[in-house]
């Protein structure tokens, strides 16, 4: 078998006397939906956080199309092709929409300053270029009449689409979504749903989704893993964790 | 109003027990001994005074400050509010600009030199004031330590002068240079702390820098300084009554007029206005590059962009290293304009009076921070008896800011990318 796009062994992570995170395994493949689920506080966030590179894993290690990158910097992880968004929205708030999509493609910009000082040929096609990205996709989540607006004026589902958005002109091979379905109402929901395969099937994006949305969730899933109180409490595909009773138990159990 | 009346009494006495020693006694010589003396009561009577006017300010702060606060600013100085497009907005700054520009170009010739002299300090002001800018107010790196890159510039022009005869203009890119490296040298190790601890370090850069000047003695001459430093010549032209350098002739002599030391003054003045007018281009220039998108971006959610691939090292780095070029910029032309320099000039004071600058004019805004250099330049000289007061000023100026406008004078009003249709 081929290896995978992205590969987690083991992996735990501790705060101090708390193991938030501990011995959660989980494999993508290129062009998948795979979720995280669990119940509040299972780490899912934080199994990101280690993933992108935003916390050192205390242990485990992760591997991306064939590279060791648990110690790799946050921003050399991106780098890769593995960008996320935020459970709490983090858009540059006070700049414009399109500036948000500009600066997510600093790396592809000429950053040369000389350059862009005397606005070289070269200079401005880069720039048109990811002028051009960004109204693509903007378009593409029916974004492109708020171009001009500070972001943080948009709407709550607006600036969740941003996010998306934002990571995709960066042109990624894994998708890390945390919670983007959280606070949408059912109408955006659906489009998210639709956002979501779409980047899989015509973009060929890999994602990852942490979501407690289950209709989302169990609709759109090639693969889900469950984690409980950090540890790994069952995976595979939609059908089988529906009718798992352990992860009945564990969600039931909540309530 | 009770439960004012005792902080603002206690306010009132807290005055008057630090005011009467420190101004109603003073110390005088009386033979061998050392006596204490009371002030007349002329000083008392104003201690008094003023402990007066703090219990009263106390007392009523909440309705001074909202009676502060109603007092209407305009909200956007230089756009009207009604929503134009931006190419609109950018015709009628355009024409600002250019009747400002014009105006600053003419008026020398019809000033009094001193008021020329002092405008040339004030240029040197809001060239010093647009480089931190970029440090503080766009890349949000508080720097206390600004004045070192200054001196840098200023002892790089000078000490090129003295060892190697180099000319102004060469001088000049040169300290810019190096201004850079010890901005980039200092930036390296110290840019990966956050807040306060790079305020600290920065302030000890600073401080560094000026011991090290004042203790080189053989290099940089230490407290003595380094004196006859030529002025800056107009293509070999020389503003003196006669010619420095070999070579070179004198301005008046070369177009056969009277000489009038008046020349000079304007021909510094305007030669800042020059380098004021490049520092305002080349960071309106920058602001819209990707660097500094990317400035504002770290400024704003740093997470967000170390999640999108933005190396947040460099890209502080960047800002603090071009920000100290303007600093070495301004610094060798300091040098030129006084002739003198001694490490007296490099004092915490000047890093404390350019952030100053930055904070009054709101962090980031180009206007604003020229405006904040004329005042902060212009008022200490109207009210030379105040001399002494100055930092007090200062402070209340401060204080008055955070209640009245926390925002500065004119806060940002970035010009925002737009997406034009077609
Ligand atoms: N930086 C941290 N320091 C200490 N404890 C942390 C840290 N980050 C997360 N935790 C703890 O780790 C546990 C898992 O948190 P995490 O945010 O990963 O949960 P989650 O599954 O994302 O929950 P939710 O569904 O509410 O988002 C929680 O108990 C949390 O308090
Ligand atoms: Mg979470």
């Amino acid at each position: 078998m081929a290896e995978s796009m992205l590969k987690v062994r083991d992996l735990s992570m501790r705060f101090g006397g708390l193991l938030a995170v501990n011995g959660v395994s989980l494999d993508v493949e290129e062009r998948e939906i795979i979720s995280v689920i669990g119940p509040n506080g299972a780490g899912k966030t934080t199994v990101f956080n280690c993933i992108s590179g935003f916390y050192t894993p205390t242990g485990g290690n992760i591997n991306y199309k064939g590279q060791e990158i648990h110690a790799l910097a946050d921003y050399k992880i991106s780098r890769l092709g593995m960008v996320r968004t935020f459970q709490h929205v983090r858009l540059f708030s006070q700049m414009t929409v399109i500036e948000n999509l500009l600066v997510a493609q600093h790396r592809h910009v000429n950053t040369n300053l000389l350059s862009g000082l005397f606005k070289t040929p070269s200079y401005r096609k880069k720039e048109q270029k990811s002028i051009d990205r960004a109204v693509y996709w903007l378009k593409k989540v029916n974004l492109l009449e708020f171009a001009n607006r500070d972001a943080g004026n948009l709407a709550y589902g607006q600036q969740r689409r941003l996010e998306i958005a934002r990571c995709m002109v960066t042109e990624p091979g894994l998708l890390m979504l945390d919670e983007p379905a959280a606070g949408l109402n059912p109408k955006e929901t659906k489009e998210l749903d639709e956002l979501i395969v779409s980047l899989k099937e015509d973009y060929n994006v890999s994602i990852l989704l942490i979501e407690h949305d289950m209709n989302l969730v169990m609709g759109i899933s090639d693969r889900i893993y469950v984690i409980n109180q950090g540890q790994p409490l069952a995976s595979g595909t939609p059908d089988e964790i529906r009718a798992n009773p352990d992860v009945i138990k564990a969600y039931l159990g909540e309530v | 109003m009770k439960d004012k009346f005792f902080p603002a009494l206690i306010a009132g006495i807290v005055t008057f027990v630090l005011a009467f020693p420190l101004l109603g006694l003073s110390i005088v010589a009386d033979g061998l001994t050392l006596g204490l003396e009371g002030a007349d009561t002329k000083t008392l009577g104003y201690i008094a005074l003023a402990s007066l006017a703090v219990f009263f300010f106390q007392l009523w702060k909440s309705n001074i400050v909202a009676v502060a606060k109603s007092i209407p600013l305009p909200k956007k100085a230089y756009s009207s509010p009604a929503a134009r497009s931006q190419s609109q907005r950018d015709k009628r700054e355009k024409l600002f600009t250019l009747i400002v520009v014009a105006l600053a170009l003419v008026w020398p010739f019809f000033a009094s030199r001193g008021n020329v002299d002092l405008a040339t300090l004030v240029l040197i002001y809001v060239m010093l004031g647009l480089g931190l800018n970029i440090v503080v107010g766009l890349a949000g790196l508080l720097d206390l330590g600004y004045v070192a890159f200054y001196a840098v510039g200023a002892y790089s022009y000078a000490l090129l002068y003295q060892y190697f005869g180099l000319s102004f203009w060469v001088c000049l890119p040169l300290a810019g240079l190096f201004a850079a490296i010890f901005g980039f040298i200092l930036g390296f190790p110290v840019l990966r702390l956050r807040g306060d601890y790079l305020a600290i370090v920065t302030l000890g850069f600073g401080e560094i820098i000026r011991i090290l000047l004042n203790n080189w003695t053989h290099l940089t001459g230490g407290p003595n300084g380094i004196g006859s430093i030529p002025k800056p010549s107009l293509f070999g032209l020389e503003f003196g009554r006669r010619a420095k350098e070999e070579g070179n002739v004198p301005f008046h002599e070369f177009f056969s007029i009277d000489y009038n030391s008046g020349y000079k003054v304007i021909f510094l003045y305007l030669l800042a206005l020059l380098l004021v007018l490049f520092t305002i281009f080349v960071i309106r220039r920058l602001m819209r590059m990707p660097v500094g998108r990317a400035w504002e971006a770290l400024r704003e959610d740093e997470i967000a962009c170390r999640s999108l691939g933005l190396n947040r090292t460099i890209i502080k780095l960047s800002a603090f290293t071009i920000g100290a070029s303007f600093a070495g910029f301004a610094g060798a032309f300091f040098s030129a304009r006084q002739g003198f320099i001694s490490p007296e000039s490099f004092t915490f004071i000047e890093s404390a009076i350019i952030l100053a600058i930055v904070v009054l004019g709101g962090m980031g805004s180009q206007l604003g921070i020229i405006l904040a250099a004329v005042a902060m330049t212009v008022l200490p000289e109207l009210a030379r008896e105040f001399q002494e007061y100055r930092m007090l000023m200062f402070g209340l100026m401060m204080v008055l800011m955070m209640i009245w406008r926390p925002q500065g004078l004119l806060p940002m009003k970035r010009r925002h990318m737009e997406l034009t249709n077609g």
